[in-house]
């Protein structure tokens, strides 16, 4: 557990936008460790994606470097997953297709063929194997689009926003999925959202980002053991206690309600 | 597959159950009367205008009137949709379909019951512009081979000159659409020389290549080329880059993001291309034959023209309408097979 797999120095990335240079990221520096999971979570405009699009090596730093096992990161990778937040799929291929993409990519597909049936097992959805992505709802695409990156073995799950834009049931049922594959693989994933139960109820850490520009404002460690419980007295604590660091919880004790 | 179908389609299907539907017995009978009407028309109603020569012809070893062939014509078309109505009674969807289309095959029927008698029986029609159905089918009896050496001959033309400006629009479309210095210099050309009717290369067609085949097959190469390469090149352009970052992610080096994210993310439109193509290489073949090729069925109606002889005309554009109908009904099973994966998803 207490191996470094990923060290990001000194990142600074600007964007020009019409004349103005936005500071994106500035001065980031930040080592995760294997198998933990780390969620970065702040404002829009904070640069989450940015810094994860960085990491995946889909987007290049002005300065600084990201390691991955010591390695410079220049270019995409299947080391890196990398679940995108919607719509990723490829409309043309099957769900089991698109989970066999990243080893048709690389040439593998005949020695792993075999995987193809664990993932689709991993993620439950057994019988939709020959169902293209428009057949299917959203959670079950997302658990795809899950899938298709875990195939290749990353060493580093990346994930950004996959739940954003699913309904509360289903993003508690991929959050719950995605704590038994961290389980069974004992992957790295780092994950960017906007949730904060959803950061709490899944990291070892919390980073938090702040905008303009985008930095680091603080990493919060959640010693919550798990399993973790949404509605437990240590989650709304922790839950509270982020808030305020968004200065969204307010001073005053709230009256109880009884519902 | 089959499950998700059932569960969108489960509800329709338990209501009512498929089986044969006594009913149905009537749909069929109606679809066939109006042929049946056109066969009693051709035997009941004497010859009145005396214009009208029937003649007998040798097919093989039957010897066969005018009459004769086109009654024959009318028997298998009754023969025809009796079976598909057979074929039809046993499911739900079917029945729905066949249905729908008999009001319409029972006035084709009633129509040409008419049109026998008009254009053949008292020939109040405007002769020899207007012949009879029988006097079309006439033309198949007297010179029904060279008819069919002239059929060949078109899909020949047509299909070299299709499949070589697909294959052709396709590449510089992938090109196009790929490469952005290749979109800078060849789309221009394209755009230009893409509104030129292609016929109207045909004099340096001719002269350029050394038969009038290979001249009318480049024709409806370029014809083919312009609609496919430019929807293709869209197509290719238009693929998100959230795809090809997603296949990047996974592995995809760029010979993959070529072949298997932009060209399948271009397919539909890829269709759509040559589904217009299509439509214009049909028009490119027949000017084509008209204007200086040795066989074919536009060379077929100039030389029945400069006869008067317009049932053979006729003639012609019945084999055209088939020909040409089956050649797109081709393209729509090749296009729905490749595309498979967008049934349910456009309606």
């Amino acid at each position: 557990m207490s191996e470094t797999i990923l060290e990001i120095k000194n990142i600074n990335r600007t964007y020009k936008d019409e004349d103005n240079i936005v500071e994106a990221l500035k001065d980031i520096n930040f080592s995760i460790k294997k198998g933990e999971f780390v969620s970065i979570i702040g404002s829009s405009g904070c640069g989450k994606t940015t810094l994860l699009r960085l990491i995946a090596g889909l987007d290049k730093a002005q300065s600084g470097e990201i390691l991955l096992d010591g390695e410079k990161i220049t270019a995409p990778d299947p080391k890196r997953g990398y679940v995108f937040q919607q719509g990723s799929l490829f409309e043309w291929l099957t769900v089991q297709n698109n989970i066999a993409a990243g080893l048709k990519a690389r040439h593998i597909y005949k020695e792993n063929k075999h995987k193809v049936a664990e993932y689709i097992d991993l993620i439950g959805l057994n019988g939709f194997e020959k169902a293209y992505p428009h057949q299917i709802s959203g959670g079950m695409a997302q658990r795809v689009a899950i899938a298709r990156a875990l195939i290749n073995d990353p060493e580093v799950l990346l994930l950004d926003e996959p739940m954003g834009a699913l309904d509360s049931f289903t993003r508690a049922d991929i959050q719950d999925k995605l704590l038994e594959i961290r389980k069974t693989n004992n992957a790295t994933m780092i994950l960017v959202t906007h949730d904060i139960d959803e950061a709490l109820y899944l990291s070892d850490r919390i980073v938090i980002m702040t905008p303009r520009p985008g930095k680091i404002s603080e990493v919060v460690d959640v010693a919550i053991p798990h399993p973790r419980h949404r509605g437990g007295t240590e989650f709304l604590a922790g839950r509270k206690k982020l808030l305020e660091r968004f200065h969204l919880a307010s001073a005053q004790p709230q009256p109880e309600y009884n519902i | 597959m089959s499950e998700i179908e059932k569960t969108t389609e489960g509800i329709k299907t338990k209501e009512k159950p498929d089986g044969f539907d006594k009913k149905f017995i009537w749909v069929i009978l109606f679809t066939i009367v109006g042929f049946a009407a056109a066969i009693a028309a051709n035997l009941l109603i004497p010859q009145i205008s005396e214009d009208v020569k029937i003649e007998i012809y040798q097919v093989g070893s039957i010897y066969a009137t005018m009459n004769n062939a086109y009654t024959w014509v009318l028997i298998a078309l009754i023969v025809l949709y009796l079976g598909i109505g057979i074929f039809s009674a046993f499911k739900k969807e079917r029945r729905k379909k066949y249905r729908s289309r008999a009001p319409f095959r029972f006035a084709v029927g009633i129509a040409l019951a008419l049109w026998d008698l008009l254009g053949t029986k008292l020939q109040t029609l405007p002769q020899p512009f207007f012949p009879g159905p029988a006097g079309i089918i006439e033309a198949f009896l007297i010179e029904g081979d060279y008819i069919l050496q002239n059929t060949l001959y078109s899909l020949r033309l047509f299909s070299v000159g299709f499949l070589l400006g697909v294959v052709v629009g396709v590449g510089t479309g992938i090109l196009i659409g790929w490469f952005p210095k290749v979109y800078y210099w060849v789309s221009p050309v394209l755009n230009i020389t893409g509104v030129i009717p292609a016929v109207a290369w045909m004099p340096f067609a001719l002269t350029l290549f050394p038969t009038p085949f290979s001249a009318a097959a480049f024709l409806i190469v370029i014809c083919t080329w312009f609609p496919v390469a430019s929807l293709t090149a869209s197509g290719i352009k238009s693929t998100p880059k959230a795809k090809f970052e997603a296949a990047r992610t996974l592995g995809g080096k760029t010979p993959y993001l070529v072949f298997h994210v932009a060209i399948p993310h271009a397919m539909p439109q890829i269709f759509t291309g040559i589904e217009t193509a299509n439509a214009f290489s049909f028009t490119t073949l027949v000017m084509a034959e008209m204007m200086g090729q040795p066989g074919g069925l536009g060379y077929y109606i100039n030389a029945s023209k400069v006869w008067s002889a317009y049932y053979k005309v006729f003639a012609a554009i019945v084999v055209m309408a088939v020909l040409f109908s089956l050649i797109t009904w081709a393209v729509g099973l090749v296009k729905a097979r490749v595309l498979r994966w967008q049934r349910g998803l456009l309606k």
